[in-house]
């Protein structure tokens, strides 16, 4: 692995981050400049300007045939970054659409500023190829997702989430780093293709070196909100403005992922049947934790909340099998999850503006004041539990088979148990939509056009990625195998 | 010379402080201090190294002055959720900011 020289060409492996800085910047000025009335379509303008990105990644962004090290090592540009950019930007544009319309959040600058930065930690996390810049792209993530959490000051539990995301996360970050000053110390590399070489050429004790794993898989798991650095996801998804909870539960997820897969396999290759096995036992323990706590929740964020710890698990199993095929069904299996949970969330934004309302007993007659967002609501919750056709359970299909062709029959069983428990608390919902009755059924929710596009788009995706899953999954094995 | 093992055998020393601050202190306030302990053994582990091991180059350095500014970035984002906390609740015990739970 040689770091190639500077080229100008090469500075495309940043376009995306570039891009959203520049976007970020804008939105500050616009608050400042705008008045209070013209900034109601801030959102729409944050939502095309990330739209016009995702575009120009795709144009533009494609990583050349040697997938090199760019930028003095520090950030490697290869289809596996570029696949989990993809992914990011359409989150993050989503999010901006579902964020219009929310009282507090959706005509402020700063909002889609932090939103924006935000996401450009995320996309440095997919592609970064240095402890150092690793980092920097995790707190550049985190921090506006502390303030983010926390951006309803007027509101207690939005405040109070806040809080509590901000001392989970800053304590677990600083254990990785203890993790990472390690593996410094030990290699004198910081550099994530150099470490392995490095190690092996240094001699370290096998047990020194799974010691320095499990402090490092400390910060990766809290960004997955894996079993045990859960406990902050139920408060924080709850608390948080719906948007950010949104935004929380899929990107943030999704760029942990991106950091764990990266991390573990280049880092760690001389103990990867020790790691796989304690990312085994989290995934079992994950999966379990979340299906079995869901059903007992009575508000529907926090019910997604645990539906979102537990698809986690699911997600891990695929990582787990340590294969081109698993890392690739990973990569599908977050692909499915982010669509279908937006589409969820966007429902819950909207019923609450209609109702001011949160707990799921009030979704009691919804198919009958809006047909069209029940069964919105139908699609999703089924895509969640993995029922045909929709594109979860053709993603929980491709997990549960890498993890049978790992040898892993154990874990594939507890996964598809855990389909079952799934199934049963996202039922309960769905008859409380479809089969209660309320005082209200004759009023209507209301869907202004943000959300209308936004709804549309996830749906889209659910049914296009269910029925027509190969390309998405040739698109995952690309990815995947710029690792191995 | 003092060894290199010293350093790092107070490094850890301070790290574990730093978790027993985290984990048994109630004051959000004091939490903080203990988390900026954690990121204090870090970098006197990553200075450490450095002065002993790698002074050829200026990686271990570049990565204390990273550390060190984004501690910063966090501390002010940290203390202005505990203000924010302060001002609508008038407490800064963790366990009476407990309206989420279960």
């Amino acid at each position: 692995m040689t770091f190639t020289e500077f080229a100008p060409e090469r500075l495309l492996a940043i376009l995306p981050e570039s891009l959203l800085f520049l976007l970020a910047v804008a939105m500050l000025t616009l608050d400042l400049v705008w008045k209070p009335s013209r900034r109601r379509i801030l959102g729409w303008l944050a939502a095309s300007g990330v739209t016009l990105i995702l575009l120009a990644t795709l144009a533009f962004g494609q990583p050349p045939a040697d997938e090199p090290l760019v930028l003095g090592g520090m950030v490697r540009w290869d289809w596996l970054a570029f696949a989990f950019t993809i992914l990011i930007l359409f989150t993050a544009a989503v999010t901006c659409l579902i964020s219009v319309n929310v009282e507090g959040v959706g005509n402020r600058g700063d909002y889609y500023g932090l939103l924006l930065i935000s996401t450009m930690g995320m996309v440095l996390m997919a592609s970064s190829a240095d402890l150092i810049m690793l980092f920097l792209a995790i707190e550049t993530t985190s921090i506006p997702l502390y303030v983010l959490a926390g951006f309803l000051k007027a509101d207690d539990k939005s405040t109070e989430s806040g809080l509590k995301y901000f001392l989970f996360g800053a304590v677990t970050t600083a254990v990785m780093l203890y993790g990472f000053s390690l593996i410094y110390g030990f290699t004198g590399e910081t550099n994530l293709y150099l470490i392995a070489d490095a190690m092996k050429a240094a001699g370290l004790s096998l047990l020194l070196v799974g010691g320095i794993a499990v402090l490092v898989l400390v910060g990766f798991s809290f960004k997955i909100a894996a079993v045990p650095f859960h406990f902050w996801a139920p408060d924080v998804y709850e608390g948080a403005p719906t948007p950010v909870t949104a935004y929380v539960s899929t990107a943030s997820k999704v760029a942990g992922f991106a950091v764990l897969v990266r991390v573990m396999m280049l880092a760690f290759p001389s103990i990867d049947a020790f790691w796989a096995a304690i990312l085994a036992a989290m995934a079992a323990a994950t999966m379990t934790l979340g299906n079995v706590l869901a059903i007992a929740q009575s508000n529907i964020k926090r019910l997604l909340a645990y539906s979102s710890i537990a698809h986690a698990g699911y997600a891990l199993i695929g990582l787990v099998a340590l294969s081109v095929f698993g890392v690739a069904s990973m990569m599908f299996y977050l692909l499915a999850y982010v669509v279908t949970n937006l589409a969820a969330f966007a429902v819950v934004i909207l019923f609450a503006r209609a109702a001011g309302s949160d707990e799921i007993k009030d979704y009691a007659g919804l198919s009958r004041r809006s047909p069209w967002l029940a069964l919105v609501l139908l699609i999703a919750f089924l895509s969640l539990a993995g029922m045909p056709p929709f594109a979860g359970f053709v993603a929980k299909v491709f997990v549960f088979k890498a993890a049978v062709d790992s040898g892993l029959i154990w874990l594939a069983f507890v996964g598809v148990l855990n389909s079952i428990i799934g199934l049963y608390y996202y039922l309960i919902v769905l008859k409380v939509v479809y089969l209660y009755r309320s005082e209200d059924d004759h009023l209507p929710v209301q869907v202004p056009r943000p959300y209308a596009v936004a709804l549309a788009a996830c749906t889209l995706l659910i049914l296009v990625v269910g029925i027509v899953s190969a390309p998405w999954l040739d698109w995952s094995i690309g990815a995947a195998r710029s690792l191995f | 010379m003092v060894p290199l093992s010293w350093y790092l055998i107070l490094a850890a020393a301070l790290f574990a402080v730093g978790i027993f601050g985290v984990l048994a202190r109630r004051n959000a306030i004091a939490i903080l201090m203990g988390i900026e302990l954690m990121l204090n053994a870090v970098n006197l582990n990553l200075l450490a190294f450095w002065r002993y091991l790698w002074s050829d180059n200026l990686t271990g350095v570049v990565f204390v002055i990273m550390v060190l500014a984004v501690a910063a970035a966090e501390v002010a984002v940290g203390l202005a959720l505990i203000i924010s906390i302060y001002r609508r609740r008038s407490t800064v015990v963790a366990e009476e900011i407990d309206l989420l739970k279960w």
